[in-house]
Parts: structure tokens; C-alpha cells; sequence
């Protein structure tokens, strides 16, 4: 594939990194990404890899745009509620992009469908809001040997860490399952920080970028953890456990499972051991 | 003992992995918990020592997104 002369003007500042150049971004134009979610962090992830120019990008979402979505899911605006996230969210990738080649999936993402979904892109973006779909995501992602940017923000907190299946340590390394449904408050009631969605979703962008282009060093065995209140990063080092119940030696979780819950958190009410005083 | 708690130092009472999440109030099934970046089972939290100086990590849930 060639670029025209206005592909090249509008990814000029990429080739112009050595590290990208033409080359580069072609590997972009080619690539097909994956986001689940058409929300908090899948708003700004969408937007910068369009602008990126990345080739394909799946969205799967079966909500409607809700106003109290607006508040950090910027890719839709207040005209929008009420309509289908994706095709709120396709607008605009395409007003932004035109050269990016939108694929809706309006459903939910489900054990039934997950394999499907997953196994026609390159790169796969977390960005749902519950434990039964992130751990479903990192099964899918494990059994389609997809590579993962896994992503979560709640309050005040968020987490990004990347996952190459056989290779690096998965979600199940570190939590084993979903934790149990009587201990957790709902995703409404624990409350986020609008501007959590854009931090952590836009370096998932990042880290899915650089699997596309084969540069620098994934964010792959360890969790890399931002607390917005100290306005503090910390990397937390993790291994692939040989007692996983996905990726370990004797698996127990040998084909996909929709858990029921939805929530989005599981913490105590005082963040005690969180080093989030000032 | 002191031990560091997710970066930060803290002291605590008991000898094993387990008195530090009850002295914090961490119910174990809250927490994937690591001891100096090595991942304990949550059945061997109360058998798992702990000596002064010993680093650990509660990653708690962190599942929202959307």
C-alpha cells in the first residue's frame, strides 16, 4: 500500500520518528484493533488510535450514551444520549479519521461470542466496567493467543498492564477468578474520576500502538498502578504462575465461562493499605 | 514488625502474611498479595512468614472501565 500526499501530511509527526517511519506506519494502516467497551477507556483509546491511523477498529458495546456517561467517555457529547455508544463513537473516530475502517459490534461481549470477536484482530483493548467480562476478555484473549492491554479505574485509582498469552503473566496469574459477588459495591455507587478514563485508556492506546509497531518494551509482567490523589505511579512486579487456572501447568478453566456480576470494585471502605493520604 | 505496604512502610503485629491484612482490615479475598514480588496463595497467607524489611503488595480488584 502507498500513502497519499495527505496521508503522509497528517501522519507526518509519526514518520518522522525513526522508530515509526513510512514503514512503520504501515504496520498502523494494516492493523486491526479491538476495543470492548465504547466507554470510560475506550473513549480515549478509540480517539488516539484513529488519529493514530490505525487501520481497523473493532468496537463492541451494546449500551446507549447515558448522561452520566458524558462526565468521562468523551467520545460521545451531549447531543448523543440515548443513542447506541458505537454508533455515537463511530461518528466521530470517522470525523476525525476517515481512513480508519470502523466495525461495529453491537452486542454484548459473552462467552457465546467472545472466541469470534476476538480472533479477527491483532491487538485486543480492555475497557469494560466488570470483573465478569475483564476475566472472560483475558480467557478469550488467552485461548486466541491475542495480545491484551488490560484496564481498570475506580475512584481516585487506575491500573493498566499488558498480556501476551504463553508469554507473560495473565489476569488469572494475579486473581485467580472474579471475586465473590457479596463483598462488592456496584460500579454507580464507588464513583470514578472522569479524567481516570483518559490516563489509563490512553496508555493502553500506547502499549497497543507498540505491540503494532514492535518497539521498546510492552507493559508486560507487571501491573502499573496510578493513583491520581498523590498523583503517584507505581510498577508492581508479576510473574506467570504455575498454579494459574488459564495459562498454569494444570488448568481448571479450560473453555469460557460468563460469570454473573457486575460490578466493578472490591476494596474496603477506608482505603487503609493504599498510601493515599498526602 | 515494620514492612513496607505498597511502597509505603508500616508496622504491624503478628509473624505472618495474614496478621498483616487483618491488622489493615483486608478481608483476604479482596487482595491478590505478594511477598517481595513473589505471589502468595491465598491458603498459604497464614503460613507464609514474615520478616522485618519484607516488602508486600495488596493489588486490590480494580474492575471498572466504562
Amino acid at each position: 500500500m502507498n500513502f497519499t500526499d495527505e496521508q503522509i501530511t497528517r501522519y507526518s509527526r509519526h514518520i518522522l520518528l525513526p522508530e515509526v517511519g513510512g514503514k512503520g506506519q504501515k504496520k498502523i494502516a494494516q492493523a486491526r484493533i479491538l476495543i470492548v467497551g465504547a466507554g470510560g477507556l475506550g473513549s480515549p483509546a478509540a480517539l488516539y488510535l484513529a488519529a493514530a491511523g490505525v487501520g481497523t477498529l473493532g468496537l463492541i458495546d451494546n449500551d446507549v450514551v447515558d448522561l452520566s456517561n458524558l462526565q468521562r467517555q468523551v467520545i460521545h457529547h451531549t447531543p448523543d444520549v440515548g443513542r447506541p455508544k458505537v454508533v455515537s463513537a463511530k461518528e466521530k473516530i470517522q470525523a476525525l479519521n476517515p481512513d480508519v475502517n470502523v466495525v461495529l459490534h453491537e452486542e454484548r461481549f459473552m462467552a457465546a461470542n467472545a472466541l469470534n470477536l476476538v480472533r479477527d484482530y491483532s491487538v485486543v483493548i480492555d475497557g469494560v466496567d466488570n470483573f465478569s467480562a475483564k476475566f472472560l476478555i483475558n480467557d478469550a484473549c488467552y485461548f486466541a493467543e491475542k495480545p491484551l492491554v488490560h484496564g481498570g479505574i475506580l475512584r481516585f485509582d487506575g491500573r493498566v498492564s499488558t498480556i501476551i498469552p504463553k508469554q507473560s503473566a495473565c489476569y488469572r496469574c494475579v486473581f485467580n477468578g472474579p471475586p465473590p459477588p457479596g463483598l462488592v459495591a456496584s460500579c454507580q455507587e464507588a464513583g470514578v474520576l472522569g479524567v481516570l478514563a483518559g490516563v489509563i485508556g490512553t496508555i493502553q492506546a500506547t502499549d497497543a500502538l507498540k505491540l503494532i509497531l514492535g518497539i521498546g518494551r510492552p507493559l508486560t509482567d507487571r501491573m502499573l498502578d496510578f493513583d491520581a490523589r498523590n498523583m503517584r505511579f507505581r510498577e508492581i512486579p508479576v510473574k506467570r504462575n504455575p498454579r494459574c487456572p488459564l495459562c498454569g501447568a494444570h488448568p481448571t478453566v479450560t473453555e469460557l465461562i460468563d460469570h454473573e456480576q457486575a460490578t466493578c470494585e472490591l476494596r474496603p471502605p477506608v482505603a487503609a493499605a493504599h498510601g493515599n493520604e498526602p | 514488625m515494620v514492612v513496607e505496604i505498597n511502597g509505603k512502610a508500616e508496622e504491624i503485629p503478628g509473624s505472618v502474611v495474614l496478621d498483616a491484612l487483618n491488622a489493615k482490615q483486608i478481608d483476604p479475598q479482596m487482595v491478590a498479595v505478594e511477598l517481595n514480588d513473589t505471589l502468595i496463595e491465598r491458603d498459604h497467607l497464614g503460613s507464609t512468614p514474615l520478616q522485618p524489611g519484607d516488602r508486600l503488595e495488596f493489588l486490590f480488584y480494580m474492575g471498572g472501565g466504562r
